[in-house]
């Protein structure tokens, strides 16, 4: 090194605009950083397309072709077409069919049939005779949703069966009725509400772990030491980290929406700028949630491990996976406290139901709420020493 | 600057423990501006601690003290804008380049010209045609003085070093106390801590500490003479069963060897040439008596304060 000839030209230090400058010295710096990590830089892209599509196509709530036997009592013409009627409708196959109680009941526990019709002796004759004999339909419930939505067809199917059948004069009442009205969605399909669904969960997925690593990785990497040495301040430290993720956030949000309605046909009828602007709220209250569980452990593992901690209630309360209506009220209290609930009933409530501002103004001030809740844990958390 | 007396550094009874260990223990300093202070000491003696509370790093449990000027416990964010720290453990960004560090750095502490300063800085430190490569990519000699030069970028007053030519090869070794003189020349207060006995040396002042406590200290002529040890070199054959023989003698404190002779040590005169006696007349060995060394200094000291502490 030659200082004596290349003395260190004195810089004017300025001292104005310090908290952006410093925020901006930051935010490019973990810009670089994320440009650098392939892998991460690959899942920004990657996570949503993989999710959206094994989502979008595989899941399905609607069940086709449930794996079903009849217990045939009696082998009449009606009986007959009653079975064709359940089958043309694709949510049964019939797989066995058994004369016998015993086997009917033991397909059934051992799993490999879903559904049990049981078809009575005398069928026929009742029917012809307006007795309104009982069609038996045992459904496995372990897996409730297939079950009752096979269930909530039934009883509109059998009706149409029989009414068309030339056997009957006028269709009798029948023993069940169900009337299943689908508002919003009158086909049934699941695509229409699991994308919407999917942009909130794959951006707290993405979110929350991009941040959480974010400070102990300076820790583990003995950069924090070299970090806390420098002026900058904890609020600086934390806008830095977060606001280039906002951009990540941003577009994937606009990738899952993009394939949402190019491959699956889900409308956007509301404004897409509110979209747009609240999904940004979104995806800063979920970095904030992430960058506050990193200034609280130790290490990177524990990160990972807390942040699943906040996932999995996140799926499971937010109304995603189950109806939040159907929860008792403390998981609906504590539904309340979750970002992605809010936002569910906001990315829902824009795309397929074209709601306003007006209608959303809760959700949002209870996201805008959380998002400075957890900044402010995250600021007074930031240990400014290493003690 | 902001304290006219010349003193970058004054420290009273600093004490800091970690999990009920006290790792410093009531230690006092004082360093001029202008001086290279060398900071010595075995692993683990609280060398580390004690530079981190320089920088407001840490928070002493109990003593107070200014740097530059400034209050240790008060005013650590003013301190951070006026001290270079440069960690044991390198601790730029090791997948950003070193342009790109020197940047962040320059950004951080708000230089005119972020990028002119960068380029500047690399130009110092011989960087040229690397300043794409990653920091992580270096050799170590490379990193140390990336380091340094990312600690000297903002123009500091006082620069703590610690450890920063651990692993280093003799020759970026020179390079790099070349460059420390010459940081100093121009007024920087250098902090440096070291194992290596030809660095401190090259301090102009040096402490040595122990377990946490600061043993001797001023300049290296003073610390030795301080020390009052005479020592005997001695040459020949059957060193090392003279050296077993003498180990543990009334007088003799310390007995090491050093390459192809043996350093005989003690405080007390009398009672050293009385246990050496017997072996200075024996045939083969060549006995002189000279100046303690510094290392002789400190291995007496540590050994002492084993003793003691331990």
């Amino acid at each position: 090194m030659s200082a004596v000839e290349h003395p260190a030209p004195r810089r004017e230090i300025r001292e104005r605009f310090g908290f952006l400058r410093r925020s901006y010295a930051m935010l490019i710096k973990e810009f670089i950083q994320l440009r650098r990590d392939r892998v991460s830089f690959a899942m920004i892209v990657m996570l949503p397309v993989m999710q959206l599509m094994l989502f979008g196509y595989a899941i399905n709530t609607t069940p086709r072709h449930l794996p079903s036997a009849v217990l045939l009592q009696e082998d009449s013409d009606l009986a007959r077409s009653v079975l064709k009627a359940l089958e043309n409708t694709k949510y049964f196959r019939f797989l066995y069919e058994v004369h016998d109680v015993d086997d009917f009941d033991n397909l059934l526990k051992s799993g490999k049939v879903l559904f049990g019709v049981e078809i009575p002796r005398g069928f026929e004759r009742a029917v012809r005779r307006g007795d309104r004999p009982a069609l038996l339909v045992a459904a496995d419930a372990t897996d409730p949703v297939a079950a009752s939505a096979a269930l909530g067809s039934l009883g509109m199917i059998v009706q149409t069966a029989l009414a068309h059948d030339l056997y009957i004069g006028e269709p009798p009442e029948m023993p069940f009725e169900i009337r299943a009205h689908a508002r919003y969605n009158p086909a049934a399909n699941s695509s229409l509400n699991i994308v919407p669904g999917l942009v909130g969960t794959i951006l707290t997925m993405t979110m929350l772990i991009f941040t959480a690593l974010s400070v102990t990785r300076e820790v583990e990497r003995g950069t924090m030491e070299s970090l806390l040495s420098m002026p900058i301040k904890p609020v600086e430290v934390m806008f830095g980290k977060i606001i280039p993720y906002v951009l990540v956030g941003f577009v994937q949000a606009f990738l899952i929406i993009s394939i949402g309605v190019g491959l699956f046909g889900v409308p956007v009828l509301g404004n897409l700028v509110l979209l747009a602007l609240l999904s940004t709220l979104f995806i800063t209250t979920n970095l904030a949630v992430g960058y506050t569980i990193s200034t609280l452990v130790q290490n990177q593992l524990q990160a990972m491990q807390m942040s699943m901690m906040f996932f999995l209630p996140s799926i499971l309360l937010s109304g995603f996976m189950f109806p939040f209506a159907g929860m008792p009220a403390w998981a609906q209290y504590l539904g309340e406290c979750l970002p992605l609930t809010h936002y569910l009933r906001i990315v829902r409530a824009i795309m397929l139901k074209g709601a306003t501002m007006q209608n959303l103004h809760f959700d949002a001030l209870a996201l805008a709420a959380l998002m400075l809740l957890a900044m402010t844990v995250a600021v007074t958390r930031f240990r400014r020493t290493l003690d | 600057m902001s304290n006219g007396n010349g003193i970058a550094i004054d420290v009273k009874g600093l004490t800091k423990s970690f999990g009920g260990r006290e790792v410093v223990h009531d230690l006092s300093m004082q360093v001029k501006r202008g001086s290279i202070y060398g900071f010595l000491g075995p692993n683990g003696s609280g060398k580390t601690t004690t530079i981190r509370i320089l920088c407001g790093l840490l928070t002493p449990d109990s003593g107070e003290g200014t740097c530059l000027g400034y209050d240790i416990r008060r005013d650590a964010e003013k301190i951070k804008r006026q001290v270079g720290y440069m960690t044991q453990r390198f601790s730029l960004y090791q997948d950003l380049s070193v342009r790109e560090n020197l940047e962040f750095v320059a950004r951080l502490y708000g230089l005119a010209d972020a990028r002119g300063a960068a380029r500047d800085m690399i130009k110092r430190l011989g960087l040229s045609g690397r300043e794409e490569q990653l920091a992580g990519e270096l050799s170590g000699g490379w990193k140390q003085r990336l380091a340094l030069g990312a600690c000297t970028l903002p123009n500091p007053q006082l620069l703590l070093l610690d450890e920063p030519t651990a692993g280093v090869d003799p020759k970026a070794r020179r390079d790099f106390w070349n460059e420390i003189h010459a940081l100093a020349a121009e007024g920087l207060t250098v902090l440096v801590s070291t194992h290596y006995m030809d660095e401190a040396e090259r301090c102009h002042e040096i402490a040595y500490i122990a377990y946490g406590y600061l043993l001797a200290h001023g300049t290296v002529e003073e610390v030795i003479a301080k020390s009052a040890l005479t020592t005997y070199t001695v040459t020949g054959d059957d060193l090392n069963e003279l050296g077993a023989a003498l180990t543990g003698k009334p007088g003799i404190d310390m007995v090491a060897p050093f390459g192809t002779s043996l350093h005989v040590s003690g405080r007390d005169v009398p009672a050293l040439e009385a246990s050496i006696a017997p072996w200075r007349e024996r045939g083969g060995l060549h006995w002189q008596k000279s100046k303690p060394s510094l290392e002789d200094v400190f291995i007496e000291l540590m050994g002492r304060s084993k003793d003691n502490f331990q």
